[in-house]
């Protein structure tokens, strides 16, 4: 649960009126506890790149590419639409996107949670390496391409090539997925399965939702040693 | 032999017999190995009438270079132009990356990491450590970001332009595995392009990206493969690299098919000209974006003649694995125990590496002493630094970064339309002034 719900403890970073590095240069430079808007992000590249410390920031609009990149422990909240590689690299904390994502959403994630209440480009969680990642609508193609530890959830549809050359990431998808890539097999749902479910969909805030045409895909695990078959 | 064919030669015969026993292609560790024009094509002129030499012991011959004073606030000072190339703590023991960080330490050089991230032992033993950023991620961390004194972003390496890595099954222990967030013991691939970016304007955002984390402190280098050096550089300059790294045919890979490394790229001299000319046209050589060229760099003299045609730092791997001992007749029974005989030894992916360099074995990582590795890497790359202060005295400089193409002229036709550089004895530069 966000903690942006007093806005009168919170300090405004207008962006027009500064340039990125100095807004970035105030959040790296937070320490823990504080809170922010950043107003006025007019589709800016790298904003809230970088944080390290458990401060709450509010994007007030749209951001460019690598919002929240590399995130650590902050929870960073976007009112609008991101560009490429929102929370790419993300280690910890939390990222949550009121709109639309566009590609290499949480790319290459270690850890914390990417929700996107939108839906998200190709690419969605390529080469993710432990994070969670919720995504509302549906994902794009070549999506959790290489995947290797974590966990996707997507309420809408998939694209071609889901979860090609994946390793033990896993997937689960409601809606209808145009493909699965190279070595990407659907899997049972079992009840610690419908339970990992529930737990994401609590963690993103998401209620009311029907979980039970979600099904669950997974590594078939042929590609782990090279091999002529 | 009578009867015996240029086209199907002994090792042609050998590999397609390979090929039909084994039905998969052959994965080897190092360079290319084919014949390509090189360095040793190329000769100095040495000073005479019309030149005037330094004495060739004392009097001084500059070797530092600044590397990324383009962007960052903190560029990398060099005391010599001879830096180690990035190779991975997977693909290489913990003890061998120690010793590369030591022994580059003691003589004022920095090393690099690689695919698979920076290990605390590198970061300690590394006063300047340049970190990869790699299209895989493995063990990307932006503690570690935020640690190293550069960041290269990788794009290609010589051996294998548009190729991901592998590491197989058998180096793939507990802790590199935990550190790549794989498996243990899985055959690993490494992704071959970025996973979030595409193109030169998306690697500007990259880059911004980049230096917003590392509060624009450090310098970002951008490697590529040779291929298309001309417009690759230039594109790397577009998108905002602070220095280029080249890295051609003969550069190393811990693992790679031997098809892609003998047939994909280009040789480092064929590929330095085209580089240095983008520079030129774009107003960013020598004092605006530094070109550091790696592939074979094997001696002082590949050094020189680096620097002469135009490159700012050179970048040895496979010569400083050497250094460590690889391929040393040392090891003449073990290698023989594997087929193999000193020179001919690549089996760098089996992790069987008796040298204890390409290893993850404990037994045999421990044969590596770091410190003794350190002394040997400090050696080699002292004398990589004299014999070319050796060759700039005689050619009259008093800077490495004084040496020019003038001082240089080719032995093959080949070399001299690749070098841009006259054949020996003569005026001529095969295709200058013909229409590109």
């Amino acid at each position: 649960m966000s903690t942006l719900d007093a806005p009168s403890t919170v300090v405004t970073l207008d962006r027009v009126a500064r340039t990125t590095r100095d807004v970035n240069a105030v959040l790296q430079a937070a320490a823990d506890g504080h809170r922010f808007r950043i107003a006025g992000p007019a589709g800016e590249h790298a904003l809230a790149a970088g944080l390290t410390a458990r401060i709450d920031v509010e994007v007030d609009g749209h951001a460019g590419y690598y919002c929240a990149g590399m995130n650590q422990r902050a929870s960073v909240r976007v009112r609008g639409n991101v560009g490429v590689g929102v929370a790419e690299n993300m280690m910890s904390g939390r990222v949550e996107v009121a709109g639309d994502a566009g590609q290499s959403a949480a790319a290459t994630a270690h850890g914390g949670l990417l929700v996107v209440r939108g839906s998200a480009a190709a690419r969605c969680a390529i080469s993710l390496k432990g994070a969670d990642v919720v995504i509302a609508g549906s994902v794009g193609h070549a999506s959790a391409f290489m995947a290797q530890k974590g966990r996707v959830l997507v309420l809408g549809d998939a694209g071609d090539g889901l979860g090609d050359s994946i390793y033990e990431a896993r997937l689960y998808v409601r809606g209808d997925v145009a493909g699965l890539g190279a070595d990407c097999v659907e899997k049972p749902m079992a009840d610690d399965h419908r339970a990992e479910v529930g737990a994401l969909l609590a963690e993103a805030g998401l209620t009311g939702v029907d979980a039970s045409a979600i099904r669950r895909y997974g590594s078939a695990r042929a590609l782990y040693h090279w091999s002529t078959s | 032999m009578s009867g015996m064919s240029a086209t199907f030669d002994a090792a042609t015969i050998a590999e397609i017999q390979r090929a039909a026993d084994e039905g998969i292609y052959a994965i080897r560790g190092a360079g290319a190995k084919r014949r390509v024009p090189h360095f040793d094509d190329l000769l100095f002129l040495g000073a005479s009438m019309s030149r005037y030499p330094l004495e060739g012991y004392r009097e001084a011959c500059g070797t530092d270079v600044v590397l990324g004073a383009r962007h960052a606030r903190e560029p990398v000072v060099l005391d010599i132009p001879v830096t180690i190339a990035g190779m991975s703590f997977g693909a290489l023991s913990a003890p061998a990356k120690e010793a590369l960080g030591r022994g580059a330490s003691l003589v004022g050089t920095s090393t690099t990491t690689g695919d698979g991230g920076m290990t605390a032992e590198e970061r300690e033993a590394s006063d300047k450590l340049v970190y990869q950023y790699l299209p895989s991620r493995y063990g990307m961390n932006p503690d570690d970001l935020r640690r190293a004194d550069a960041i290269e972003v990788v794009v290609g390496q010589g051996a294998k332009p548009g190729g991901g890595g592998m590491l197989l099954g058998q180096k793939l222990s507990e802790r590199v595995a935990a550190m790549r967030d794989l498996p243990v013991g899985i055959d690993q691939r490494s992704a071959c392009r970025h996973p979030d970016w595409t193109g030169p304007d998306d690697l500007a955002i990259k880059l911004q990206e980049l230096r917003e984390i590392t509060g624009w402190r450090v310098p970002i280098f951008v490697k590529v493969g040779a291929s298309r050096p001309y417009y690759d550089v230039a594109l790397a300059v577009k998108a905002g690299a602070d220095v280029v790294v080249l890295d051609g045919m003969q550069g190393g890979t811990a693992a790679t098919q031997a098809v892609f490394i003998e047939n994909v790229g280009i040789p480092t001299l064929a590929a330095l000209p085209p580089a240095v000319e983008a520079l030129k046209e774009l107003g960013v050589h020598r004092g605006g974006v530094q070109l550091i060229v790696s592939g074979g760099i094997r001696t002082g003299a590949d050094v020189a003649k680096a620097i002469a045609l135009g490159a700012d730092a050179v970048s040895i791997g496979v010569g400083a694995l050497i250094a460590l001992g690889d391929n040393s007749v040392r090891w003449s029974e073990e290698y023989a125990a594997m087929g193999t005989v000193p020179g001919a030894y690549d089996a760098w992916h089996e992790g069987r590496d008796p040298a204890g360099i390409s290893t993850q074995d404990p037994e045999l990582a421990a044969r590596l002493d770091p410190a003794e590795g350190a002394r040997r890497i400090a050696n080699y790359l002292r004398v990589l630094a004299l014999e070319a202060q050796t060759i700039a005295r005689a050619c009259g400089k008093s800077h490495l970064h004084n040496l020019e193409p003038e001082d240089l002229v080719a032995l093959t036709v080949e070399a001299a339309a690749m070098a841009r550089v006259p054949l020996a004895g003569t005026t001529w530069i095969p295709g200058k002034d013909t229409p590109a």
